[in-house]
């Protein structure tokens, strides 16, 4: 199949089409809004609905509804407007409701700007919403990545019953690379045997999180709880590059993922064993990328584009058994190759030539 | 021996269990009795808000889904989208439709949702414990207006129907009370047509009912209905407010 170029953002509108997301429901927010606007062009063509709700918190809710009644369903929205979401999220995941949300992250706290930032790692994978929940947090790093992962965002959110979020950047979404548009691979998936679209033939369904008795809250806590752990299990994915035999490592997602791996390739050509390990899901966190490269490392630096967030869940993974710092950049400025390994040459006392 | 009375089909089993003398019961039953006689029990998806009328969702004998504080018309949305041919209602209480609620009421009407909402407006927050609501009535005693509701500090009390009677999309909006039989025969009629209105396809249509709260008002439920009858009614605007030509053609 060819491949055709697409903007970040139209790749993922794209992908949940072609993954057979029947609703969208969405408000416009830079650096975001071409996904709307993609999917307002062609999803309707093809039976679809796509509607602009009134605000952030309507279109989640309208997910809600519209996962409750069985269809796939995305929405789409940048940092301010994914924090107006949270209520909804943690609705969705208390009522395990398949949804797939992306954000775009813009720069923050606040309004923030534009430009690429990974400042919403802590509101991604630790709650943001209220309550003991988890979402499943794919984080892509280049096109081709976008249009998988939204597309398995779809599946996995239908697996387990959960709410998925796509974690991208406005470099990302913004940026133009040819992307293979692949057809949908069909997946063994459990029927949606909990879905309220009439009682017909059936007893009535409810969907709903109350829970005034203590003990039937805690026994569905404890559910919510195993289901985590089994996702935990199965699903931590990562990309290993150059790392079998490394002993110093980096760690970064999404677009630092990107820069850092020119970053290792430079260093090797200087004789120094730098590795990379991308996660790929931020929730669960691939800690088994840290267990199986563990021997022989010296040291770790995370690269983010935050104040350090990431950084938390490396050395929850290490164990405080090898030194860890980090490389930032904030605000929407991105790292340059030489800066970062510059600064590594620097923490871990490594000769490093010129400007590298 | 004949039966001549029994719940209707649209309600389950399970006893309703609200305070004694408040009307959830009888519209509950109105509701039910309409979701029968136009057999549309296993078409139906009920979406439930937040406080008492969160309960609903156990009482009616349809799908039922229950959604956060105020935004059970924006999941009712969602659920329409999906399954346009099958009948979405909302049952809120006033602070749920009219305080918190108020952005997705308004643009559900604008949009012409194909959607039925009931708003219960007994005039106070009930669960939370008698709080001002946005529909308390001026001078009112509440937990958060002591003193009585102050026009100058808390405003003035909202007539929710009145506002979204002046949508296009908004088709059919009517304001009943459950204070006396010959209100309730109005108010079961106002909420057949809203249904019928909705099977029709025809745009937004929302059912206000004037209700009571005797736990938090204080008095009891005689009185409650008293209260309504004489204090409520004649502050908010009864009847049919919006019947569009092409409901009037239904």
């Amino acid at each position: 199949m060819s491949k055709v170029l697409l903007k970040g953002n139209e790749t993922i509108a794209e992908a949940a089409m072609r993954a057979g997301c029947k609703l969208f429901f969405g408000y416009p927010i830079t650096p975001s809004t071409e996904i709307v606007e993609y999917l307002a062009k062609h999803l309707p063509k093809g039976g679809g609905t796509v509607l602009q709700a009134e605000c952030e918190v309507a279109a989640i809710n309208m997910c809600f509804g519209a996962a409750a009644a069985g269809a796939r369903v995305m929405t789409a929205s940048s940092s301010p407007g994914i924090s107006l979401k949270q209520e909804g999220i943690s609705y969705l995941a208390a009522n395990e409701l398949p949804v797939v949300i992306v954000n775009i992250n813009r720069t923050g706290p606040g309004l923030g700007g534009l430009g690429p930032a990974q400042s919403d790692y802590f509101q991604s994978t630790k709650g943001g919403g209220h309550g003991d929940y988890r979402l499943i947090v794919l984080a892509p790093s280049k096109a081709q990545e976008l249009y998988d992962l939204t597309m398995e965002a779809f599946d996995l959110a239908d697996k387990y019953r959960n709410p998925v979020l796509l974690l991208a950047d406005g470099f990302l979404g913004q940026m133009m690379e040819p992307v293979q548009l692949k057809e949908r691979k069909e997946e063994n998936l459990p029927p949606k045997d909990w879905k309220t679209d009439g009682c017909k033939g059936r007893a009535k369904r409810k969907i709903a999180s109350y829970f005034l008795v203590n003990e039937l809250a805690e026994e569905g806590c404890r559910r919510w709880q195993a289901k985590y752990d089994q996702i935990k299990e199965a699903e931590q994915r990562w990309e290993s590059f150059y790392a079998d035999d490394a002993e110093y490592l980096l760690v970064g997602y999404g677009t630092c993922g990107r820069i850092a791996k020119s970053v290792v390739l430079n260093a090797r050509k200087q004789g120094i064993k730098l590795g990379l390990i991308r996660p790929i899901t931020l929730w669960p966190f691939p800690v088994k990328a840290f267990t199986s490269h563990f021997d022989g490392i010296k040291g770790i630096v995370t690269v983010e584009l935050n104040a350090g967030q990431m950084i938390e869940d490396v050395k929850l993974a290490v164990n405080c058994r090898v030194p860890v710092h980090l490389y930032s950049r904030q605000g929407g400025m991105l790292p340059h190759e030489r800066e970062i390994l510059k600064y590594v040459g620097q923490v871990f006392n490594l000769p490093v030539r010129g400007e590298a | 021996m004949q039966k001549v009375f029994g719940r209707p089909k649209g309600l389950t089993e399970i006893p309703f269990h609200y305070c004694p003398g408040c009307t959830h019961g009888i519209i509950h039953r109105l509701i039910g009795e309409v979701l029968e006689e136009l057999n549309i029990i296993e078409d139906t998806i009920g979406v439930a808000p937040v406080g008492c009328a969160g309960f609903s969702l156990d009482f009616f004998s349809c799908d039922f889904v229950g959604a956060a504080h105020g935004r059970a018309q924006a999941v009712a949305t969602g659920i329409k989208r999906a399954l346009p041919d099958r009948i979405v209602f909302t049952y809120q209480g006033d602070g749920d439709i009219a305080a918190i609620g108020t952005s997705h009421a308004i643009h559900v009407a604008a949009r012409g949702e194909k959607i039925t909402s009931i708003m219960v407006n007994n005039a106070i927050y009930g669960m939370t414990g008698g709080q001002m609501a946005p529909t308390t009535l001026t001078g009112q005693v509440t937990t958060t207006s002591p003193y009585g509701r102050d026009n100058a500090v808390a405003g003035f009390p909202i007539d929710l129907p009145k506002t979204i009677a002046t949508f296009d999309g908004a088709v059919y909006v009517a304001s009943v009370s459950v204070d006396s039989p010959k209100h309730i025969l109005q108010a079961k009629k106002a909420i057949k047509k809203a249904f019928q209105v909705q099977q029709a396809g025809l745009g937004f249509t929302l059912v206000s009912i004037l209700s009571t709260c005797p736990t938090n008002w204080g008095m009891s439920p005689v009185d409650s209905l008293k209260w309504l009858r004489e204090k409520m009614i004649p502050v908010y605007q009864m009847g049919e407010i919006k019947v569009s030509e092409e409901v009037k053609g239904l």
